[in-house]
């Protein structure tokens, strides 16, 4: 099985986010950057799938040069080779025009299955998986917490709402984005990150890839989030700070 | 040109989002003074497209057809892209759930257009909807335009607008049946189950004491599990909590776990995904403990500490057990 996983490198988690001068992103400069981590379980499932059936697992990833470093870390773990859509300037891309981007460097592998995670922790559209699936004309299913090889395709565990859960069947090739949590992710090995520096990473542009950005959605201001509530902030030592909360919630809340 | 809410429901119930969606289309109809429309789609709805025309609405499209009676993203994206060639919406709203995560971007793509989703605000400016997401899951907000030509699609947060605003009236209905072919439905939807019964019910607890990434591993649980013993709650936790396997599932709170409102919610190392924040936010009192003073949710919490958890929990623990004598 030829399987094509889709990567995002994102800002990490514990970044502390500033909003540039102009308001229109954030200030970029000095954050550091990790894979998506919906991402790391499809690139895992991935692995685990081409493990149990053989076959090959390709990584994808549309974003700027400093981008390699985490198509580095996916091939460390075991993906074969990468494709990297390198532009500096994806911004100017809204997600179908992204989209289109990734389905025509897909229509130059022809995989038969494609994952990636059900959403980015950055944009969070959680929309481009079904997005490149209605492009290529693809089968798909979202938020994905089981893929098992049957017949003819593929069968899947959908995760709904309230804990519910759903199986769904469908042909080969076919789309999944994948849920956090669907496996146990692995570590990169030694071997394996020394193996990562002599595979192929195949550059491509858009203007390669012969798509222009198009924007269809625009954003005019990026802003922190006002408060909803009035928080109150309890100050001081660990202890001083425990002390004033049982206060509040003894005399003021009281739920003590 | 008008405002077409298309609503969500499972064998003949609503998803409770659709009555949100319902409120924020009615609201964007009155700010951009433009009629609203709702469609229903499934595979038998008179009941609930007549419960739909009592409410302040032009249309209610009863979109029926035995192939849209389980849902399939084939099915409801053929069926709703023939409503909309009919109804010819300026601004399509859905409920952000699970199943139009599931549909929606294709329907939108399929027309060309791209789905803002996962809406928690809007405004109308120069006589345009402006609508705010979230970005960086939650530590940021954008204001978003929609650039060229309408139909305009956009999905609205759980919890974003409230159901209890939804205008009363009355709609007319009308039955709108798409021409569907089963060959043309590439995916086979079979039952839908539960993992297994819920031993926990976290519902029905007064207190819950909830842990988050912060906690870093699984052998510093039990510094949590002490807190809530103290508090005589229920330990409860964020999902990736649960998807390390260091607590069971079932005692997740969020959108894919339970949804709690408790009369005390404590929040620790829980730096507030939406994911989470859905299943919590109605929470009586909320305490938020995290070492990240930026963090979302202490944009939900009425009392906070900044801090590092392994110092502040075991001295929140001495000041319980202080004050309970």
């Amino acid at each position: 099985m030829k399987i094509v996983v889709s990567i995002k490198q994102v800002p990490s988690r514990d970044s502390l986010l500033r909003v540039d001068a102009a308001g229109a992103w954030i200030q970029e400069g000095d954050l550091a950057y990790e894979i998506n981590e919906p991402d790391a379980y499809a690139l895992e499932e991935g692995l685990q799938l081409k493990e149990k059936h053989g076959g090959e697992v390709v990584v994808l990833c549309a974003g700027p040069a400093r981008a390699a470093q985490t198509i580095r870390e996916a091939l460390a773990k075991g993906a074969d080779r990468a494709l990297h859509i390198e532009e500096e300037n994806l911004g100017a891309f809204d997600p179908l025009s992204l989209a289109r981007l990734m389905a025509r460097a897909l229509e130059l592998e022809k995989p038969d299955l494609v994952l990636t995670g059900l959403q980015s922790d950055d944009l969070g559209y959680g929309q481009t998986g079904v997005i490149i699936a209605e492009l290529l004309g693809l089968p798909h299913a979202t938020i994905i917490m089981q893929v098992e090889k049957q017949n003819g395709g593929i069968r899947v565990k959908r995760e709904l709402e309230d804990g519910w859960f759903q199986n769904v069947e469908m042909p080969l090739p076919a789309l999944l984005t994948i849920q956090s949590g669907i496996n146990k992710l692995r570590y990169a090995t030694l071997m394996g990150i020394k193996k990562a520096k002599t595979k192929e990473v195949k550059r491509l542009t858009a203007a390669e890839l012969g798509v222009t950005p198009a924007a269809s959605i625009r954003f005019s201001r990026v802003y922190p989030p006002e408060k909803s509530k009035h928080t109150q902030m309890l100050e001081g030592s660990p202890k001083e700070a425990a002390a004033k909360l049982v206060e509040k919630l003894k005399f003021e809340a009281r739920v003590l | 040109m008008n405002i077409l809410a298309i609503l969500e429901q499972r064998a003949g119930a609503w998803h409770r989002m659709s009555w949100e969606t319902l409120a924020a289309a009615q609201q964007l109809g009155a700010d951009l003074q433009q009629p609203v429309s709702a469609a229903v789609p499934g595979g038998e709805v008179g009941g609930l497209a007549a419960e739909l025309a009592g409410k302040q609405l032009e249309r209610v499209y009863a979109v029926e057809h035995e192939l849209l009676k389980d849902y399939t993203p084939d099915g409801y994206a053929a069926a709703l892209a023939q409503l909309l060639a009919v109804a010819k919406p300026r601004l399509v709203l859905f409920p952000h759930t699970y199943q139009v995560r599931d549909f929606a971007p294709k329907l939108a793509t399929a027309l060309g257009r791209v789905l803002v989703s996962d809406v928690v605000a809007h405004r109308v400016e120069g006589g345009e909807p402006v609508l705010v997401r979230q970005l960086f899951q939650g530590k940021m907000n954008v204001d978003v335009r929609f650039v060229g030509e309408p139909p305009y699609f956009a999905s609205v947060q759980a919890g974003a607008y409230r159901a209890d605003r939804v205008a009363a009236g009355s709609g007319t209905v009308e039955k709108f049946r798409p021409e569907l072919s089963a060959a043309a439905i590439r995916t086979k939807p079979l039952e839908l189950f539960r993992e297994s019964q819920r031993a926990v019910d976290l519902t029905a607890a007064e207190i819950i004491v909830s842990v988050g990434r912060g906690i870093k591993e699984a052998e510093n649980i039990p510094i949590v599990k002490e807190l809530a013993e103290a508090l005589g709650g229920e330990l409860a936790a964020s999902r990736p909590i649960c998807d390390n396997g260091w607590l069971p599932m079932e005692r997740q709170v969020g959108s894919s776990g339970q949804t709690v409102s408790p009369k005390l919610y404590l929040a620790v190392g829980i730096s507030g995904a939406i994911q989470h924040l859905v299943g919590m936010k109605g929470s009586k009192t909320i305490v938020a403990i995290n070492k990240d003073a930026e963090a979302p949710i202490f944009e939900v919490a009425d009392y906070g500490i900044v801090g590092d958890l392994f110092q502040v929990v075991p001295a929140l623990v001495e000041e319980i057990k202080k004050a309970k004598g």
